[in-house]
């Protein structure tokens, strides 16, 4: 049987291929992604994928929320009292007010934790918090005035993983391995059954409730075949989004990180590039900023698979257990 | 970004980072009453199942009919709500399209499948007038293989469910999967059991009440066990409205089985009305697992802080 978690080089080879090509994947450098969303607009301009409703979230420049059947890219914004390596804010001498990002974030994260968080799972745009923040006491101007800023801004998007949970518990088949190592939908085959949406550890997956069926990105699966770029990488504008063979990317993600720390951003660390993380390494991966839940991401994810031998002992254990206490009650002594 | 408090904690929570409190997995699409209800129904059909081979081993004919059309009944009901469960429920046939054993789903639809096959046999049985004349004799002559068979295929059918929620990054179900397949075999049991008292003649009961306090027994044990091992992904089986019914299904799985083997024996009466709640107490359970899991979606932090914990243990070596 095939791996379930761990290293594993030859991901299409390994899902039945000869001759596959090199398994290709994203490398998403956010330290130059402007948050223009322009790979949000591109993919769904070539994948026509429907809209997730005009929102205003009444959070930050990102009203597109998180991924979800209908958003298979997503920029997050995220505004930070903290310095870029060594670059000057331009704060000094402004007559600026106290940093009011982390007050206005928390003011979010109370007003996301009374509404119905129940409408995120399915529906990305449905969170609308801009009601309920309009009701909430303006940011008062207090402490000392800020004296450093940045923007976090990452283009988010289906990591393709080595051991991917969604395709492996999809009962029907109709998620499946490409020969360049992606993770796609086969929508014709795809019974909606939902499993695939819990199984994901970074919460990709997600039903399209007019639809019934699950949806994701492809990775352009289609643009590839033909050897062109996916729709994303080819729209961005800062080459924040590459595309290309994942050793290749990978190499230049190293580097890329060595010369971000060089020029003072030590912050700079790469996720999701690891073949010995807990999904065997991630078919995109990330250059980030700050740590990775800052950006919606898990910190350590881990394919819910890799425990499945385990998990089907403890049921063989249990369904022991049950014919056997089967068995005590009807030999038991007669009452 | 923001850390985030949950109210009144049990666990001490550290701060942790989120992006705007937004969950970090998806919460299960399935629909509650569809899948809750089929976690309870299908462990029903197999703890019947289970009564069903005991009783046509032991000649108890009564015990063998009410438990054979309860598992029947049972069935009907998990199927139909697995089918409805389905955003395409016309393509429900493209389950059976591969065998993957990767996918707890797949396993389950094939087992599902396999159970119904002396399940459906056992009913015949025991409604003759379904079955040809000519055929009545191979249904009769093949009855006790059914009722053995749908014994055996039921323990899968009552603790598979278990690996069906645990193999998903849900936080609370995850990681309660070496306790979760007992809580369900025990549950199916009791449930089942319960049942059986309240349609079986006391005379042929025996078993049943039995079978109420051994899976009792194992079920309060089990999530005993996940309460105290879990620690923060744990809450939500204790607190949140999932805690709440997760409590009053322990309450009444715990005065059922105690009405059960005190009284049953004597009174009819007291053994359907424990035997009703025991069965009222395994749906109940099973609507507070799946609610906790939900529930464990929706805050970043049980996604969040158990795996920042992890790599920090990891990194120091």
């Amino acid at each position: 049987m095939r791996r379930l978690s761990g290293v594993e080089p030859q991901v299409a080879a390994d899902a039945g291929y000869t001759d596959a090509p090199p398994r290709m994947g994203f490398f998403t450098d956010t330290s130059i992604c402007i948050g223009c969303k322009a790979c949000e607009v591109a993919c769904k301009e070539w994948n026509a994928v429907p809209d997730d409703g005009y929102e205003l979230l009444g959070m930050s420049f990102d009203n597109t929320g998180m991924l979800g059947a209908n958003s298979w890219r997503h920029v997050a914004f995220i505004e930070q009292s903290k310095p870029v390596g060594c670059q000057d804010a331009g704060l000094a001498g402004l007559p600026t007010g106290a940093p009011a990002s982390e007050r206005v974030g928390q003011q979010v994260a109370d007003v996301m934790a009374q509404v119905d968080p129940g409408a995120l799972g399915t529906d990305t745009g449905a969170q609308k918090v801009e009601e309920a923040a309009e009701a909430l006491p303006p940011v008062p101007d207090e402490g000392d005035p800020r004296r450093d800023l940045r923007w976090l801004m990452s283009s988010d998007v289906c990591k393709h993983c080595t051991h991917a949970g969604c395709l492996d518990v999809c009962p029907t088949g109709a998620l499946f391995r490409t020969e360049f190592g992606t993770v796609v939908v086969q929508e014709d085959v795809c019974n909606g059954c939902g499993y695939c949406v819990p199984a994901c550890p970074y919460g990709v997956i997600d039903k399209r409730p007019d639809d019934g069926r699950v949806w994701k990105c492809t990775l352009c699966y289609d643009r590839i075949s033909d050897g062109l770029q996916p729709a994303c990488a080819k729209a961005c504008p800062t080459e924040s989004i590459q595309y290309g063979p994942l050793d290749e990317l990978r190499e230049r993600a190293r580097g890329r990180v060595d010369q971000l720390v060089e020029a003072g951003v030590t912050q700079a660390r790469l996720y999701g590039d690891s073949p010995d993380d807990g999904v065997g390494g991630a078919g995109a991966f990330f250059l980030l900023l700050d740590e990775p839940e800052v950006y919606g991401f898990p910190p350590d994810p881990v394919v819910p698979t890799r425990d499945l031998v385990s998990m089907w002992k403890h049921a063989g254990a249990a369904a022991g257990l049950f014919l056997g206490l089967g068995i005590a009650a009807f030999t038991g002594r007669r009452r | 970004m923001s850390p985030r408090r949950g109210e009144e904690l049990m666990v001490p929570r550290a701060t942790f980072s989120s992006y705007y409190g937004r969950p970090v997995v998806k919460k299960p699409v399935w629909k509650e009453l569809d899948i809750a209800g089929y976690l309870f129904t299908g462990g029903i059909a197999a703890g019947s199942a289970l009564l069903a081979g005991g009783a046509e081993l032991t000649g108890r004919r009564h015990l063998r009919r009410v438990t054979r059309l309860s598992s029947m009944a049972a069935l009907g009901v998990s199927g139909a709500a697995l089918v409805h469960d389905l955003g395409r429920p016309e393509r429900f046939y493209n389950m059976l399209r591969v065998f993957k054993p990767t996918s707890p789903m797949s396993v389950g639809s094939w087992l599902l499948s396999a159970f119904a096959v002396p399940t459906a046999l056992g009913f015949v049985d025991e409604v003759p007038g379904l079955v040809p004349p000519p055929l009545r004799g191979l249904v009769r002559r093949t009855s006790p293989l059914a009722s053995v068979g749908g014994a055996v295929l039921g323990s899968g059918v009552a603790t598979y469910t278990a690996v069906l929620l645990s193999d998903t990054a849900v936080p609370s179900w995850n990681a309660a999967y070496p306790e979760l397949p007992f809580v369900f075999a025990g549950s199916a049991l009791s449930g089942a059991a319960g049942l059986a008292l309240v349609l079986a003649p006391r005379a042929e009961a025996g078993p049943a009440r039995r079978l109420a306090f051994l899976g009792a027994a194992l079920e309060l044990s089990a999530s005993q066990r996940i309460e105290h091992r879990l620690g923060l992904v744990g809450e939500p089986y204790k607190r949140h409205p999932s805690g709440r019914k997760m409590k009053l299904a322990k309450a009444m799985t715990l005065s059922g089985v105690v009405a059960s083997t005190l009284l049953s024996r004597r009174s009819r009466t007291a053994a359907v009305v424990s035997g009703a709640a025991l069965f009222a107490a395994s749906a109940l359970t099973r609507f507070a697992i799946f609610e906790a899991g939900v529930t464990s979606t929706q805050d970043p932090a049980y996604t969040v802080v158990p795996q920042r914990e992890r790599a920090e243990q990891r990194d120091r070596g």
